[in-house]
């Protein structure tokens, strides 16, 4: 806006600020937790400043994890939800980019009856159909794996609708000029299909990367061993009971650690990540 | 280079859509061929046809000696030209002129001989390392032409190449097209639908209509004997005038009639509209009534033009008749 009116400009800042602290204040409130005693906690009120737990507390957690709960160290969890975290956006890739392919460039049989297919399970969240997908894991003896952590999660309908809907925006004519010039239908697309997603496989894996890191549902279901829990799994299990019973401190902490790696992906990819959403390169 | 024929070439893509109707020619080698028509006449469908972008429903297309309908566009010898470039956006321009020589496994060196050259003769040494969204339009049209020249195919096929530039830069393509051609001597197909274009650079043009072939030859050759009523309404700027008479029509061109005296006048018109164009005056009027027969005529820049009733006159040698049912001309 170019016009001047301070009224405007004092109640815009207004509604920031407030929406800043209702997004940062409990940020800031799991990260002082996480630096303090457990009786420190429980003292009402809390404090709000930072306390001198911080080395103590991380430590614990990423070598012992809780005391009174799960013991797993936090440290493998991590390792854990990394390996959930790339081998989902990795396996959707590949497979959505090679099928989205098909579909756009190949004139096959039953060609639209299977994009839709796959269509309509973009309808069916992976709640939906958990039950059936966790006998199946089940059955194939993958419980407690990263094989089943993954597998299931990694069939993806919003993947290949994005990927088909980008290639249905490249110029027909660089797909003659390719065939023109030589190139084979998989020349064509490792050299010049590939090249031109590299933007829009940024964003996707921004996106895939924290679905991945934030499952939680189907991890609590597959995985009963301890050194098979993600970070997310990990602090549900810390908490053992009432209130008082739990270890916040260390909870908190754990929390904190479950919060950067994908802050740090998107602080990273941010750049990529925009360019992928806006902007083709065509 | 090689010759290229048509014959009795038929396109459809359902049984009752029928794009081309029976196209024949043969084409010399190293000659420059334009197919010029109006947009939706199928010749680019033709074009494409050559390329094997096109299955050819009926009829065949020769390259040299070799019938070409089922062979793959990479194995026709050919290089296209698209209309918007077609460039591969992220390559850099000696990357998109050297890709059809790296998949046909040239070596490096032959590769970088011959993109070297084409960039020369193309005056796109400084470029090479850009990438196309870095370029202006004329340069992508000619880093266009390179890729098809680095190839050196036996025919060269270009689609409107020069409709996505403004208009002072078409022209100066148009001439260094010329140019080339000359230089190369590589057998052409040239799609169009500008009609300056294909007068400018065509040996021999084919001018299409509906998906017929209406009139084959040499430029000056149709503009001065069109076969068809399409014809002789579709080349020229402004076109033939057709005014009915006795049953028929009488063509002729807007520059052989000049004012005369009304008691010699051989047509009169109404003015209707004066464009001065410093060379010369165009005149627009029409014969009777509104709605009947336009005539536009092209006077010497002295000529006294002025609203009103304006008497012409022509010689009879350069009247063109035609038959108002067939098209076709009658004398």
């Amino acid at each position: 806006m170019v016009e001047n009116r301070p009224w405007l400009t004092f109640f815009s800042h207004t509604v920031l600020i407030l929406g800043v602290i209702a997004v940062a204040f409990p940020l800031y409130v799991t990260f002082v937790a996480s630096t303090l005693t457990l009786e420190q906690i429980m003292q009402v009120p809390m404090r709000l400043l930072p306390g001198d737990q911080l080395i103590e507390n991380y430590s614990q957690v990423l070598t012992g994890g809780s005391t009174k709960g799960s013991k797993a160290a936090v440290s493998h969890m991590l390792v854990n939800s990394l390996v959930m975290a790339l081998v989902i956006p990795l396996g959707k890739m590949s497979i959505s980019v090679i099928s989205a392919f098909a579909f756009v460039y190949f004139r096959f049989r039953l060609r639209m009856f299977f994009f839709w297919m796959i269509f309509i399970t973009l309808m069916l969240p992976v709640e939906v159909r958990i039950i059936p997908t966790f006998k199946v894991i089940a059955d194939l003896g993958m419980l407690n794996t990263y094989a089943g952590l993954t597998v299931p999660l990694i069939a993806s309908a919003t993947a290949t609708f994005l990927f088909r809907q980008f290639f249905m925006s490249i110029p027909d004519e660089l797909a003659e000029a390719a065939r023109v010039d030589g190139a084979s239908p998989m020349r064509f697309f490792w050299d010049v299909v590939l090249p031109l997603s590299k933007t829009i496989m940024a964003a996707l894996f921004v996106i895939q990367f924290i679905y991945g890191w934030n499952q939680y549902l189907w991890p609590l279901l597959v995985t009963t061993d301890e050194s098979m829990y993600t970070t997310v799994i990990g602090i549900k299990r810390m908490m053992v009971g009432s209130d008082s019973a739990n270890e916040w401190n260390l909870i908190m902490a754990t929390a904190i650690l479950a919060m950067l790696p994908p802050a740090l992906v998107v602080m990273f990819m941010q750049k990529w990540f925009v360019k992928g959403l806006v902007e083709t390169e065509k | 280079m090689a010759a290229v024929s048509f014959r009795d070439v038929r396109k459809s893509y359902t049984p009752e859509l029928q794009v081309i109707h029976g196209v024949s020619m043969d084409i010399k080698d190293g000659e420059f061929i334009v197919i010029l028509g109006p947009s939706g006449c199928g010749k680019s469908t033709l074009l494409r046809m050559v390329a094997g972008l096109e299955t050819i429903t009926s009829g065949e297309i020769a390259i040299g000696d070799r019938v070409v309908n089922n062979l793959e566009p990479k194995d026709r010898d050919i290089a296209m030209v698209f209309q918007n470039y077609a460039l591969y956006p992220h390559m850099t321009v000696y990357d998109n002129m050297a890709y059809g020589l790296r998949i046909r496994g040239l070596s490096k060196d032959d590769i970088s001989v011959r993109v070297k050259k084409a960039a020369d003769i193309l005056e796109l040494d400084k470029y090479l390392e850009r990438r196309p969204r870095e370029l202006s339009g004329g340069q992508r049209q000619r880093v266009a032409m390179g890729r098809a020249i680095v190839r050196e195919p036996q025919v060269f096929l270009f689609d409107e190449p020069l409709s996505n530039l403004d208009a002072k830069l078409r022209v100066q393509m148009r001439a260094e097209l010329q140019a080339l051609h000359r230089r190369l001597g590589t057998t052409s197909l040239f799609v169009t639908h500008d009609q300056v274009e294909a007068m400018t650079l065509a040996q021999r043009m084919i001018v299409i209509n509906a998906g017929r072939a209406e009139q084959i030859g040499a430029p000056l050759e149709i503009y001065a004997n069109p076969a068809t009523v399409f014809v002789a309404s579709f080349i020229g700027s402004p076109p033939m005038n057709l005014v009915p008479r006795d049953g028929r029509l009488l063509g002729i061109r807007p520059e052989h009639l000049e004012p005369c005296a009304a008691s010699d006048a051989m047509l009169t018109i109404d003015v209707d509209l004066i464009e001065p164009l410093g060379a010369d005056i165009l005149v627009y009027g029409h014969v009777g009534d509104r709605d009947s027969a336009r005539v536009a005529a092209r006077l010497p820049a002295d000529a006294l033009a002025q609203a009103g009733k304006l008497a012409l006159r022509y010689d009879p040698a350069n009247v063109h008749w035609f038959d108002p049912k067939s098209g076709l001309r009658s004398t």
